[in-house]
């Protein structure tokens, strides 16, 4: 086992449980996120393995129709709220963002501290609402159901998501002002890593949409605690408003999800095909067309709530159209394999597999924009195997990819690298077991969110099972191997992959400041071959 | 209906259509993404890193032909998916004329079906083969969606709100009826069966000659029509003091109303459909008709779903100059 030099660094300038939870360095925030979330991961995948139980046989006999219910819809709410929205953005946008152009910190670190304590307070009222009896409406919250006959704790689990929401505008606001005002000497927006535009679209979904979502919980809340009549027709209200105010969130909502784990496989891919991205431009701007269009197709969730035929052609010839910028990215990045020199370690390999799974999961969602199929399989497993292909395919794929790329530079540690290759091969096996038999589902017709159902779907169900105890333990092994590399892996060297970018240029774990000198950039974005002084 | 496959039964006449969209739609997908994964496995291989190589790539920074082109041509195909699958929901969205109108209301847990000609059923609904067939559904609590995997069809029940859906059958049988909208505990239990029967069997079923094998289902055996609970209700409610004869006293005469266009004090209008005829009953205030006063009582959270259907039947089997 190899000792750390005595340089100092943001890990070890500072020690003591005071020393992290009152600190304002950017880096450090990171890892309170990379914790929290993690442990939220665990929360929500427990939920899924009983769900998954309780589906192998047909009948409802593992737990009770309502415990079922509260299962999915805990397991939507953590993994959505609590881990997927800020995975990303919130450790490694966090980490990076300053590193990548060449800042010392956030605009405004004590408002990054404060992002965190939010995130904290509403995580620990939703699970405050887990504990003491659970929610039921399914992570949508449709009315009338959630506001007059559920008779869980929705109300505090609302008022846990509402808070939270306030931990993703700050953060989307912090990263907005940060890579407008503190971007290196000479790093122009045409020479920012698309890591960074991916965030800065993100950040814009963020404080645009998240109100909007944040003033629908409140409603709801208001009308379940006071009767006021807002979405109850009983009360005088209008239930599909509800959708179309949740939705208009909750879709650009899936983009906060992806867009950073495009920006992931951006960075893996370059350094890993030693090559320049293939079209950065288109990369960068489908990033924001992404993010404008995200907003104008909310109504693709609602093609059978009898909204008028022609709001669903609009919704519909939309949602066709914000799927070409994906298209175009994924036509990038094949194209940026094209005559590089291409080496395969595991950040590559979570990279490629993402690429698989997102196509998939992309090329599904044309099936559902599609007016006339949509009809047949809304709302069946055909809806929560695309968006599964997406979330977990695409955004979580791409957040183990970043993770496995930064790890040396997060904790100046190295991991074993055949353990992350094995990793990386049962999530993308045990991932396609798991969610490809639930197309199949759909279209068969099984609807989604029953806790029984009939025999002749059972087969596929089983298969689904099975699929997603290889998942689990791809999930398991890194957090193994890396928790495991803290203590004895190989000391990280400033650039491991040999990547280009200013955040291979300080030593790994960085020091509090990051940079000893503040960077002059005067080359475009990945400029591979690199020269000998950057390889470190 | 309970036996292992990988494809679902077809069996209305939109069914056919909506799979033929989908054949179409697989098989683009399986090109595109098939092309993508064949170009990424063999760069993969063409291109790896051998032992000895200077670990530097090509310097290629774009090509603007090949943006365009993969941007169009994608874009091309979309829309061409657009049109195909609006063309499947315009058909979805519009039944035909001659259809045979079913009420349908949802509650937990539980599909009530009521035929116009007097029978009732919970969670099972019989139809005659190669009829269209109209549902005009609405819930009685919260959101629920009537959801037929072999017929391709599935629309929500929404409260306070009408809302339709049509299918042909085109296979005798016994096909899955779901609710596919999460409705709280009993959800997965929301679920039946629709019977597609020879068009004779049907109306010896309907006539309430069933045999003894259909006795033991959920069957709730009625023997009078919507239209005339309906018109049972009318007088029992008290809406003959004020819509009584031709001419009407207090208010208008409601017959041959459905169907024609009406006119409103504050200068609106709108046509006397289901919904207009639901929303004069329960709001009466919102829309009232020009010449007329503003006096009659709202009959909100008086009559309840099923009750409401049968008043709009009745109102609509009101030829003009009855009574
Ligand atoms: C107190 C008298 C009164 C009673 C009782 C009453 N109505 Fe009315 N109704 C009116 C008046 C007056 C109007 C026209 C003004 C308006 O639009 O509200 C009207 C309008 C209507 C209309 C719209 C007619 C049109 O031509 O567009 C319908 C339908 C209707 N009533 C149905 C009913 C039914 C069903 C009941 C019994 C459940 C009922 N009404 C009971 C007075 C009454
Ligand atoms: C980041 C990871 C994940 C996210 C963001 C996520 C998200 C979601 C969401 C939003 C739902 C819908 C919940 C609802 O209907 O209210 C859902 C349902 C479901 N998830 Fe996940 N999920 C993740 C990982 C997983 C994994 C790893 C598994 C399997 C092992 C899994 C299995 C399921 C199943 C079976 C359902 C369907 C429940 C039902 O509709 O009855 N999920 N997930
Ligand atoms: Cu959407
Ligand atoms: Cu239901």
């Amino acid at each position: 086992m190899e000792t750390a030099p005595k340089r100092t660094n943001y890990l070890n300038a500072d020690y003591g449980i005071r020393s992290w939870l009152l600190t304002l360095d950017h880096k450090r925030i990171g890892i309170l996120y990379l914790i929290s979330i993690t442990l939220m991961f665990l929360l929500g995948s427990l939920f899924a393995v009983l769900i998954r139980l309780e589906l192998l046989t047909p009948a409802g006999d593992f737990v009770q129709a309502d415990t079922y219910n509260k299962l999915f819809t805990m397991h939507g709410i953590v993994m959505i709220f609590f881990f997927l929205v800020p995975s990303i953005p919130a450790v490694l946008g966090n980490f990076l963002l300053p590193l990548m152009i060449g800042a010392r910190d956030l605009a405004f670190p004590r408002l990054n501290l404060m992002s965190w304590y939010v995130y904290m307070v509403g995580g620990i009222f939703t699970l405050w609402a887990i504990i003491t009896g659970g929610v039921d409406t399914g992570w949508t919250f449709y009315t009338p159901y959630s506001t007059t006959a559920s008779h869980s704790n929705v109300l505090m689990t609302a008022v846990g998501i509402f808070i939270t929401g306030f931990s993703s505008i700050l953060t989307g606001l912090n990263f907005i002002v940060t890579i407008h005002t503190m971007r290196a000497p000479g790093l122009t927006w045409f020479r920012l890593p698309l890591f960074v535009w991916a965030h800065y679209a993100t950040s814009l979904i963020m404080i645009l949409g998240t109100p909007v979502v944040a003033i629908t919980i409140f409603l709801v809340g208001i009308e379940r605690a006071f009767g006021l009549g807002i979405f109850d027709p009983a009360l005088g209200g209008d239930p599909i408003l509800f959708q179309h105010l949740f939705w208009f969130y909750s879709h650009p909502a899936v983009y906060i999800m992806i867009l950073p784990s495009m920006g992931v496989i951006s960075e893996i891919i370059t350094c890993f095909a030693r090559k320049r991205i293939f079209g950065y431009e288109f990369i960068a701007v489908s990033s924001l067309a992404i993010a404008v269009f995200g907003f104008l197709v909310w109504g693709h969730h609602m093609f059978t709530s009898s909204q008028s035929v022609y709001a669903a052609m609009i919704f519909s010839i939309l949602s066709f159209a914000v799927a070409i910028p994906s298209a175009v990215k994924v036509f990038n990045w094949t194209a940026t394999l094209y005559k590089g020199s291409i080496s395969f370690e595991a950040p590559m390999l979570f990279a490629m597999g993402f690429i698989g799974l997102f196509t998939i999961g992309g090329l599904t969602g044309l099936f559902l924009a599609s007016l006339g199929l949509d009809v047949h399989v809304h709302d069946t497993y055909f809806v929560v195997a695309h968006f599964h292909y997406i979330m977990v395919g695409g955004a979580l794929m791409g957040y183990l990819g970043a993770i496995h790329f930064w790890w040396p530079k997060m904790t100046g540690r190295m991991y074993s690298e055949w353990a992350a290759k094995v990793s990386a091969v049962l999530v993308f096996v045990g991932f396609n077991l798991t969610f490809f038999p639930q197309f199949v589902l759909g279209y068969l017709g099984m609807p989604r969110r029953y806790h029984a159902y009939p025999d002749e779907f059972q087969v596929l169900n089983v298969m689904s099972t099975t699929g997603a105890s290889i998942l689990g333990l791809g999930y398991l092994v890194p957090l193994c191997y890396l928790t495991w590399s803290l203590w004895r892996g190989p000391l990280a060297s400033a650039n491991p992959w040999k990547a280009a970018g200013l955040e291979w240029t300080t030593p790994s774990p960085p020091p509090t400041e990051n940079f000893e000198t503040t960077p002059v950039v005067e080359e475009e974005a990945y400029t591979y071959p690199l020269k000998e002084a950057e390889v470190v | 209906m309970s036996s292992f496959s990988l494809f679902p039964e077809s069996a209305s006449t939109i069914s056919g259509q909506v799979d033929a969209l989908f054949f179409f739609m697989v098989g683009t997908s399986l090109f595109f993404g098939l092309l993508v994964a064949i170009l990424v496995i063999y760069m993969a291989i063409r291109y790896r890193r051998r032992a000895g190589d200077t670990g530097a790539g090509a310097e290629i920074h774009g090509n603007l032909q090949l943006e365009i082109a993969w941007s169009i041509v994608p874009f091309v195909i979309a829309m061409v998916m657009f049109y195909w699958g609006a063309s499947v929901y315009m058909t979805m969205a519009r039944p035909p004329d001659d259809a045979h109108e079913i009420f349908v209301v949802g509650k937990q847990w539980m599909w009530k079906l009521q035929h116009l000609e007097g029978r009732r059923e919970i969670n099972e609904l019989h139809v005659p083969v190669n009829q269209p067939i109209k549902l005009t559904m609405t819930s009685e609590d919260v959101i629920h969606s009537f959801y037929v995997p072999a017929f391709r069809i599935k629309a929500d029940a929404v409260p306070g709100r009408y809302s339709t859906a049509w299918f042909e059958a085109t296979k005798v049988g016994t096909y899955h009826l779901f609710c596919a909208e999460y409705c709280g505990t009993e959800h997965s239990q929301m679920i039946g069966r629709i019977v597609v029967m020879e068009p004779n069997e049907f109306q010896d079923w309907l006539s309430g000659e069933t045999t003894v094998a259909d006795a033991g289902s959920a069957m709730v055996d009625a023997t009078r029509s919507p239209a005339e609970i309906g018109a049972e209700l009318f007088v029992a409610r008290g809406c003959t003091t004020c819509h009584q004869g031709a001419a009407g006293v207090m208010g208008p005469s409601l017959a041959g109303l459905y169907g024609r266009e009406r006119n409103f004090a504050d200068g609106r209008s709108a046509v006397a459909d289901e919904a207009y005829l639901r929303q004069s009953i329960l709001e009466p205030q919102s829309q009232i008709l020009d010449g007329y006063q503003p006096i009659m009582p709202t009959f909100k959270g008086q009559i309840d779903e099923e009750g409401l259907l049968a008043l709009i039947q009745y109102i609509k089997t009101l030829e003009p100059n009855e009574g």
